[in-house]
């Protein structure tokens, strides 16, 4: 059943990667409106192919594991990949927009090739994840974070498709900014696999700042050592650390930012040397036939869609739960708060537009900022803020 | 007060952009399209601003100022992100020295600004009160124009509001039966239709724009709830600390109540015993290192008669319940939780009085630890005295030895050993792992002979009665936000000027669908599609506009 | 003009009722105890044995000033504070105060030796199982009630006190 499952998952990747091809054929059909053509018909079918393999996974991993398989950071982060591709497919069938497809798709690839980096076992539930809140806070508050996250997608093709590439501005940094850290993810998967396919491991002894001995088992070559590392024996002939980190850092965590950043610095540079102009330069020039309006509010109906239903889960039914589980619905963990965060960001994103009038760029712009807070806080709040949240996962 | 008369003979409050009632523009055109925003209702707060308390008003009223509050508010709350608060620092600690050891001078910097309380700050409390005051003023300020102006919108309206809709279209038309066919196919699709002169109002969903004044008001149902927590006597928050076997009155019930600790229960995942799909990550943490259970096996009573704090009280069973993580024991709006434990406390130790010499054994005694006896006789003579006892046992400053609390965490005594020969008694001071004999090399000695433990339970104790409060808040809350969300105000206007027909829509949000919905309504009537003046406005500036449309 | 005006009161008394809602909030919560043991409270009634074995009831000592002290042997500033009670007692006895010392539940043994240490003539009693802790909130020790003659709580003194202290609050009892 487990081998069955990630099977399934992997089935998924691969008919998400072959969908986006697909819809990327939709693009260069120079016949125009881009509307329900060949291509965009076989794009939808295989990505509704791959979500049916994904949904299979899921059901195949929770009858094995018995509790809902989103218990740790692998399993909710695929979840939300999953919830990624549904909110896409939902949204296609609504505006028949292939293009979305381009940009929705591989994040959600990104999403899922990066929660494999985590440890992917199936977890027995602590004490605390033990009740029927686990699936219905967890499940709701990714669908949410999944529906905004479509929301990104759209804004980043209006942003790609609007800002002027002629002349080095703010704005064309930013957004190469934004795809740079796209590819850095795709780095940091790039990197991380590569390694572990070849097995590497270093043992280190540290100090750590209690002035205790501590062990740290690097998978990755170890380009800033622990405070007052040294290898171990078993894993003499590894690569010894450039620089010492001081005991309040985490030597491993900035190890791997760094070789994500390394990744994601060699990519994006070969793309650069490929293209020899700005990527999103490059892209532009396919996004010409994109209906900026339509584009705008696929945006904000993402938007209008995916609050009330992220207020519900990650603030209403977390409320619930915390209640229950920890004894009082609020406490000021650090994840609790950037959910706050996020719901604040997205109130405001709500009233500029309602009644400030932001649409078009200006709203383009928040549409990515949004996804960058949820973004940080899947990835940072988990690894670097530890708080009660922190799923097992280092 | 000024008013201003519309040649439809409407009169409209100052400061109305159009017309309630027919749409005719009142204020000059700068636009090609009309600013469709509280339908043109004037904002009180926009146009009196003389008293200081209108200064006020109009500054909370603001969209931009309630903003702005978001956004600080957004910004303060992840600064109290970056270190973990006062509340998450490791008990018996003190924070001025813990932030500044673990995090050096950026550590100590957020210890002086007081981020380590950040969220509990007065600042932040005011941030969050502000975004409330800014909340029912705005709200106050624009739902009643609002409603006045829905309510007040004639069916005909003047060429120019029509012309300036986003969407507009005119068609010279002759067969008067198309509209009747319109007409039903509107009806089907659920619009509210008002007809005047052969002209057509068609509206749906005007309910939705209620919607965020309904999700206000939830939001300051909440904010009331939160406040109500100060009050005194609606939140009761205590813990209970409860050995195994022990009957305790539980903190927070006024005495009313007592609980009994069974049995207390920790499990862990043991490789072998599980679902054999865990194994693989049972292994990478090691086989009982993580969590299954913590349970307490508890029996609740309540006192019978008059509550005296110290009397021993009469109890009365009320229920017996396995109070887990998430899993509270609930009575009488009080909850019990199961948050903390100790593991194998020291319950008593027992000694046997021996001869050091020849190792013979003359009895055993058994202390306990929280109420030791005095004294302990062995018979034939044998007999031991507890001079002095110490739970936890320590050396203080001045070299004596001292407790540092009541638990038995450490436990030392001072014996007394009388034996028919030494009538005087030898005097030992007993610790665990060392024994001090003060006035010289005695005969007998206290030999460690066992101990015995228990476990005990930490259980939270909460009382809310601001929870419903919350909880209708945030039902209201998402029933506005689902009101104003998934569904839209639709409004389609047909006109019948000079042998033309003209229509024109508006919706709130989500064009796109209003569109298709047009397309499938005027299907076959010969009546052209409208145009997307947004869209051609967009066109003729050449590519893109940047926001204020 | 009326219609200004009431637009004016209206605003006003919206403005006001917010303005007091988050006075309110801001206030309680940091200017006052949230606790029902506070100054001019009734002092919650306790019935406790002493180690004689005699029951002393809170309520009996009505008429009289009752100076009731929450300690530990563990506790360093307790032990500090004893010596000066002790004293100020044998003068404030006969002027109608009475010391009652709450021992936070440690066995009797070491309770007789602590008394016997210092030669303490005022009733010490122990609250084996909380209650009377519960009842008053105590947190830190030493924790000093001061209760009038009408059975109500005059201050709530945590922290240890210096013998001038120690007489000022018996002075102020005095029925």
């Amino acid at each position: 059943m487990v081998q069955l499952s990630s099977t399934l998952l992997y089935i998924a990747f691969v008919l998400y990667l072959i969908g986006t091809f697909f819809f990327g054929g939709t693009i260069r059909d120079k016949k125009g409106s881009g509307r329900t053509n060949r291509w965009a018909t076989f794009g939808i079918i295989i990505t509704i192919f791959g979500f049916i393999a994904q949904l299979g996974y899921f059901i195949t991993r929770w009858i094995a594991a018995g509790h809902a398989p989103v218990s740790n950071l692998f399993e909710f982060t695929t979840f939300f990949g999953m919830m990624l591709v549904a909110a896409f497919i939902v949204i296609y069938f609504i505006y028949k927009t292939p293009v979305l497809g381009v940009f929705t798709l591989p994040v959600a690839l990104l999403v899922i090739a990066y929660a494999s980096m985590f440890p992917r076992e199936i977890t027995p539930l602590i004490p605390a994840l033990q009740s029927d809140w686990l699936k219905i806070h967890v499940t709701t508050a990714a669908a949410g974070e999944a529906i905004l996250a479509v929301s990104f997608a759209a804004g980043l093709i209006y942003l790609i498709r609007v800002v002027d590439q002629s002349t080095p501005s703010k704005r064309t940094f930013w957004l190469e900014f934004v795809l740079f850290c796209l590819i850095t993810t795709l780095g940091f998967v790039g990197v991380s696999s590569a390694f572990a396919i070849a097995d590497y491991e270093a043992k280190f002894q540290w100090i750590d700042k209690n002035g205790k001995k501590t062990e740290a088992i690097y998978e990755l070559p170890a380009l800033v050592g622990p405070h007052k590392g040294t290898l171990e024996k078993e894993s003499k002939d590894r690569m010894q650390p450039l620089v010492e980190m001081p005991a309040i850092i985490n030597a491993k965590k900035l190890n791997t930012v760094i070789w994500s950043l390394f990744g994601g610095a060699v990519l994006y540079f070969l793309l650069r040397l490929v293209l020899r102009k700005r990527v999103a330069a490059a892209i532009q020039p396919f996004m010409k036939n994109v209906n900026l309006d339509l584009t705008d509010e696929i945006s904000y109906r993402a938007v209008a869609i995916g609050f009330p239903v992220f207020t519900l889960g990650a603030l209403i039914f977390a409320m619930i739960w915390a209640q229950i589980a920890w004894t009082r619905f609020w406490g000021w963990d650090p994840k609790e708060v950037w959910a706050l965060i996020t719901w604040l960001f997205y109130a405001a994103f709500l009233h500029l537009r309602l009644s400030r009038g932001w649409h078009g760029e200006k709203s383009a712009w928040l549409a990515v900022i949004g996804f960058a807070i949820i973004m940080f806080n899947l990835v940072a709040v988990n690894l670097v803020i530890a708080g009660l949240h922190s799923y097992a996962g280092s | 007060m000024e008013q201003v008369k519309c040649e439809c003979g409407h009169v409209n409050p100052f400061g109305t952009a159009f017309c309630e009632a027919c749409g005719k523009p009142l204020e000059e055109a700068e636009k090609p399209l009309l600013d469709m925003r509280y339908e043109g209702s004037a904002r009180r707060s926009q146009t009196y601003n003389k008293t200081v308390i209108d200064k006020i008003w109009n500054f909370f009223s603001s969209v931009k100022v309630g903003v702005w509050l978001i956004v600080i508010t957004l910004i303060a709350s992840a600064i109290g992100t970056i270190f973990p608060q006062k509340m998450y620092l490791p008990p018996n600690v003190t924070p001025a020295q813990y932030y500044e050891d673990e995090y050096g001078w950026a550590g100590k910097l957020y210890y002086e600004l007081g981020f380590d309380n950040l969220y509990g700050s007065w600042w932040y409390m005011l941030l969050i009160a502000l975004i409330g005051v800014s909340l029912v003023i705005c709200s106050l300020d624009r739902v009643i124009p609002l409603y006045r102006a829905l309510n007040n919108q004639g069916v005909t309206r003047h060429d120019a509001f029509l012309r300036r809709q986003r969407l507009f279209s005119a068609t010279k038309i002759a067969d008067d039966r198309l509209l009747e066919t319109i007409k039903e196919r509107l009806a089907k699709r659920r619009y509210h239709i008002r007809e005047e002169n052969g002209n057509i109002l068609a509206e749906k969903g005007r309910f939705s724009r209620w919607g965020p004044y309904v999700n206000h008001i939830g939001l300051i149902i909440f904010l009331i709830g939160a406040m109500l927590r100060f009050v005194p006597g609606m939140y009761v928050d205590k813990v209970l600390w409860i050995r195994e076997g022990e009957t305790k009155e539980i903190p927070g019930t006024n005495g009313e109540y007592f609980l009994k600790n069974e049995k207390f229960t920790f499990e862990t995942y043991q490789k072998g015993k599980e679902n054999a799909v865990f194994n693989a990550a049972i292994d990478r943490v090691g086989s009982g290192m993580v969590a299954k259970t913590y349970e307490t096996k508890a029996v609740l009573y309540k006192r019978v008669g008059p509550v005296i704090a110290g009397e021993e009280p009469k109890l009365k069973k009320i229920k017996e319940y396995k109070i887990r993580v998430n899993e509270p024991l609930k009575y009488d709006h009080y909850a019990l939780y199961q948050v903390d434990f100790k593991l194998n406390e020291l319950k008593s130790m027992s000694f046997a009085l021996v001869d050091k010499q020849t190792s013979k054994s003359f009895g055993m005694i058994t202390v306990d630890l929280l109420q030791p006896k005095e004294k302990y006789d062995l018979g034939n003579g044998y007999q031991v005295q507890l001079l002095s006892y110490f739970p936890d046992f320590y050396f203080d400053d001045d070299g004596n030895p001292n407790t540092r609390s009541k638990v038995p965490n450490n436990p030392a005594f001072v014996f007394k050993m009388f034996a028919p020969d030494k009538p005087k008694g030898e005097v030992s001071f007993v610790a665990i792992r060392q024994t001090i004999e003060p006035f010289g090399n005695n005969k007998y000695k206290m030999a460690f002979a066992g101990i015995d433990t228990r476990n005990v339970s930490a259980l939270t104790v909460r009382r809310d009665f601001t929870l419903w409060v919350l909880g209708v808040g945030g039902t209201v809350f998402m029933i506005g936000l689902i009101q104003g969300m998934y569904w839209n105000h639709r409004r389609i206007w047909l006109k019948r000027t000079n042998g033309e027909v003209w229509l024109a829509a508006h919706t709130n949000k989500n064009w796109f669908g209003l569109k298709r919905e047009i397309q499938a309504v005027i299907d076959g009537t010969g009546i052209r599609m409208p145009i997307d003046q947004a869209e051609i406005a967009k066109k003729v500036q050449g590519g893109d506009e940047h926001g204020t449309a | 003009m009326m219609m200004k005006k009431q637009r004016l009161i209206l605003r006003t008394a919206v403005l006001l009722l917010l303005l007091t809602a988050v006075g309110y909030t801001i206030y309680s919560n940091f200017f006052t105890e949230k606790t029902e043991i506070k100054v001019g409270a009734t002092a919650p009634d306790f019935v406790l044995t002493d180690l004689n074995g005699k029951k002393h009831r809170l309520s009996d000592y009505r008429g009289k000033g009752v100076f009731l002290n929450f300690w530990g042997t563990w506790c360093k500033p307790c032990e500090r504070e004893m010596p000066f009670i002790n004293e100020q007692y044998k003068t404030y006895k006969k002027q109608g105060v009475e010391v009652l010392a709450v021992n936070v539940g440690e066995p009797k043994l070491s309770v007789q030796k602590f008394v016997d240490r210092f030669g303490l003539t005022f009733p010490v009693v122990i609250d084996r199982e909380d209650q009377v802790m519960n009842a008053y909130e105590i947190d830190p020790l030493p924790t000093t009630f001061l209760i009038d003659k009408n059975g109500k709580i005059r201050a709530i003194i945590t922290g240890t006190m210096t013998e001038e202290k120690v007489q000022q609050y018996m002075e102020s009892i005095k029925p």
